[in-house]
């Protein structure tokens, strides 16, 4: 049997709720958008309710630790379709079993859901290591990202314990939604952006001295007897290099 | 003035560079007072030179200008090169306005002697403390300690600094008295077990008020430079060994010499570094320090140099095939850990996955286990019977045969026949 959900986090808890309430058997639980039917098997439309998904996150509180909460939300943000499947399964499977189910390495879900969160938290960690901010005529500091996963929930706390004493906005350039803090709390903010990064921010002049400055001092730090661009590239994926200033020295 | 602060960026971070530390972990400064920055637990590398090092910190000297003559360094007195110095104001404010940008993770701040140690350890001081005070800022510093410097100094800017270092150098005292008549192994230890033992003193404290403040939360490092002298690596890895034990260390960074001079008592110019002997020691570091190994199992008299062609926990493997192989649904988790191609992580699964029903190689290869490295030490439900022993040697050629080192451009396994 198939289950359509329509790719939220309450979709699918709700789903499960649904799957407990008929138990019917095998089920795949699918992207709305994804679905092409098929001939020999029913489906069926989740459609979200509130307190039904509640009831399921509740229940995953009780049996899980703050660490597999976490992975479970970050197997969400990855928004890859098989990742779905995959947490719906897991939940199911922690449901069915006794506590401490969550460390049975031997069972694919479990695996799956421990290598996606490692994926989004990888990626969550680069845009920690690889966003770099332009000060912006107002004061603001300035970064438009593009990241593989929906991260900016995860990296917001970083960013805000960090930076308490500047504004800052981080744009998501491709789901096209941002984060905005004002020297007291972070809010959401949707903005009107061409794609290119940085482009549509009047940037303050001394930022181009900085720029210089740092682009020095990561030639100067380099030891050119130890040249190593394999290790360099697996370190600093090419797809990241359009973030980084120390690298815009070619381009420009 | 631009012009100005740009050339000695170049100059004092191409001086700085020789020091291989790069570590920003450790500390979990917290940002109380609205300031700037705050220390990352697991530190974070913001970006990687060409040459593959990460780049964590700003890594410059306060000043290349020095009093000694150490011939394994660039800004030793006798070499001809430009030499410059940063005010107090201007290393903080690029440290401030890197930082703002996302660039650093904090800074690293070191310096050749001028006049002498009190002198210029009360100039870092003098950095550290305005960036803390004046410019709320919270994020990582890694400060060296200048050896000979009193103990006034180096416990004020313990209270500010995240980690401390000092270069030990020469892994032997007699490699050190070749190249740096002056300097003596005891000017280190003397500082080092000074600021470990007030590290003990203020976690003592700690425990019974609550309110005192940091004292290098990040613990120290030292470095040593390796091959420019000709110490084997069991004196190398004995003399780690004693520094982890003494003073209780964060780390040991082992640094390949890159020769700089054309003076005859080190490799010539242009020799090329030791980067897979290098490599090699931080694997056995790695052993040393999380894998439960004792350096002596691995390197000893019998074995006073780390293999090349295969990492040291492999060969510590092979000369010890009577225990194995390991039956990976009982064995203890000291053992699995010990086991080539499986490491630490997949080391935590084994144990917790096996308790659910006995593993199978499928499920090995899932948890990320090297299989085919592994196969040759392990035993799980469905490994396949095997009727002869292979001997050492014979299982080091198969790992051989299916795996390349990076370090090698041409596969040494065959030779070429034309």
């Amino acid at each position: 049997m198939i289950y359509l959900f329509n790719g939220s986090l309450e979709g699918l808890l709700t789903a499960v709720f649904e799957w407990f309430e008929r138990k019917p058997g095998e089920i795949t639980l699918i992207l709305e958008g994804n679905h092409q039917p098929d001939a020999f098997k029913t489906t069926l439309t989740i459609y979200n309710n509130r307190e039904k998904a509640d009831r399921v996150w509740n229940g995953l509180l009780k049996r899980l630790d703050k660490n597999w909460i976490r992975r479970i939300y970050c197997a969400y943000l990855s928004e890859i379709p098989a990742a779905f499947n995959h947490i719906f399964h897991f939940t199911c499977y922690i449901f069915q079993s006794k506590a401490g189910a969550e460390k049975n390495y031997g069972n694919p879900h479990v695996i799956a859901i421990s290598k996606y969160a490692k994926s989004v938290e990888r990626e969550k960690h680069r845009m920690e290591a690889f966003i770099r901010f332009e000060e912006a005529k107002d004061g603001t500091f300035y970064c438009g990202i593009d990241p593989d996963f929906n991260v900016l929930p995860l990296i917001l706390k970083h960013f805000k314990d960090r930076y308490a004493d500047q504004q800052w906005i981080i744009y998501d350039l491709n789901r096209n939604y941002g984060l905005f803090y004002n020297l007291k709390i972070v809010e959401h903010i949707f903005m009107n952006v061409s794609n290119k990064r940085n482009s549509s921010i009047p940037i303050d002049p001394k930022e181009k001295l900085y720029a210089t400055l740092w682009k020095d001092y990561f030639k100067s730090t380099n030891i050119e007897a130890r040249k190593n661009t394999k290790l360099h590239v697996q370190h600093v994926p090419k797809r990241y290099w359009r973030y980084l200033t120390e690298k815009q020295a070619e381009l420009a | 003035m631009f012009d100005r602060i740009r050339e000695k960026l170049t100059i004092l971070a191409d001086a700085a560079k020789y020091d291989v530390s790069c570590s920003s972990s450790g500390s979990n400064r917290k940002n109380d007072n609205k300031g700037l920055g705050n220390g990352h637990t697991s530190g974070i590398c913001h970006t990687y030179t060409e040459d593959g090092r990460c780049v964590s910190l700003l890594k410059i000297l306060l000043t290349n200008h020095c009093i000694f003559d150490c011939a394994y360094c660039v800004s030793r007195k006798s070499n001809d090169i430009e030499r410059a110095a940063f005010t107090v104001d201007e290393v903080v404010q690029l440290t401030m306005n890197f930082y703002r940008r996302n660039y650093i993770e904090g800074l690293f701040l070191s310096s050749g002697i001028f006049k002498n140690a009190d002198f210029t350890m009360e100039r870092l001081l003098r950095v550290v403390k305005k960036l803390r005070i004046e410019e709320k800022y919270n994020g990582y510093i890694h400060l060296k300690t200048i050896p000979g410097a009193s103990e006034e100094l180096i416990r004020e800017a313990g209270l500010y600094a995240d980690r401390m270092s000092i270069n030990l150098e020469m892994p032997t005292e007699a490699g050190l008295k070749l190249l740096a008549p002056e300097k003596s192994h005891i000017d280190v230890i003397k500082p080092l077990d000074f600021v470990n033992k007030q590290i003990i003193q203020y976690k003592d404290e700690k425990k019974l008020i609550k309110h005192i403040p940091k004292f290098v939360p990040a613990g120290q490092s030292t470095q040593m430079v390796i091959g420019a002298t000709p110490e084997t690596d069991k004196e190398i890895m004995y003399t780690a060994d004693t520094f982890y034990k003494n003073f209780s260390l964060r780390r040991v960074y082992y640094s390949g010499y890159i020769p700089i001079s054309n003076d005859t008592r080190m490799p010539i110019l242009g020799t090329q570094p030791p980067l897979l002997r290098e490599n090699r020691l931080y694997q056995t570091d790695w052993l040393m320090r999380f894998y439960g190994f004792n350096v002596r199992e691995i390197l000893n008299d019998e074995n006073p140099h780390l293999d090349t062609d295969i990492d040291p926990k492999l060969s510590w493997a092979l000369r010890n095939l009577h225990h194995f192989p390991v039956d990976i649904n009982v064995a203890p988790y000291q053992m699995i850990m010990r086991i080539p191609g499986i490491g630490i992580s997949s080391a935590n699964k084994i144990v917790q996955a096996r308790k659910f029903g006995r593993l199978r190689i499928d499920q090995l290869k899932k948890i990320g286990v090297a299989y085919n490295r592994a196969k040759h030490f392990i035993k799980c439900i469905d490994t396949p019977f095997q009727l002869n022993d292979y001997q050492a040697h014979q299982i080091k050629a198969f790992i051989l045969a299916e795996s390349a080192s990076k370090y090698l451009k041409t596969a040494t396994n065959q030779l070429l026949l034309f």
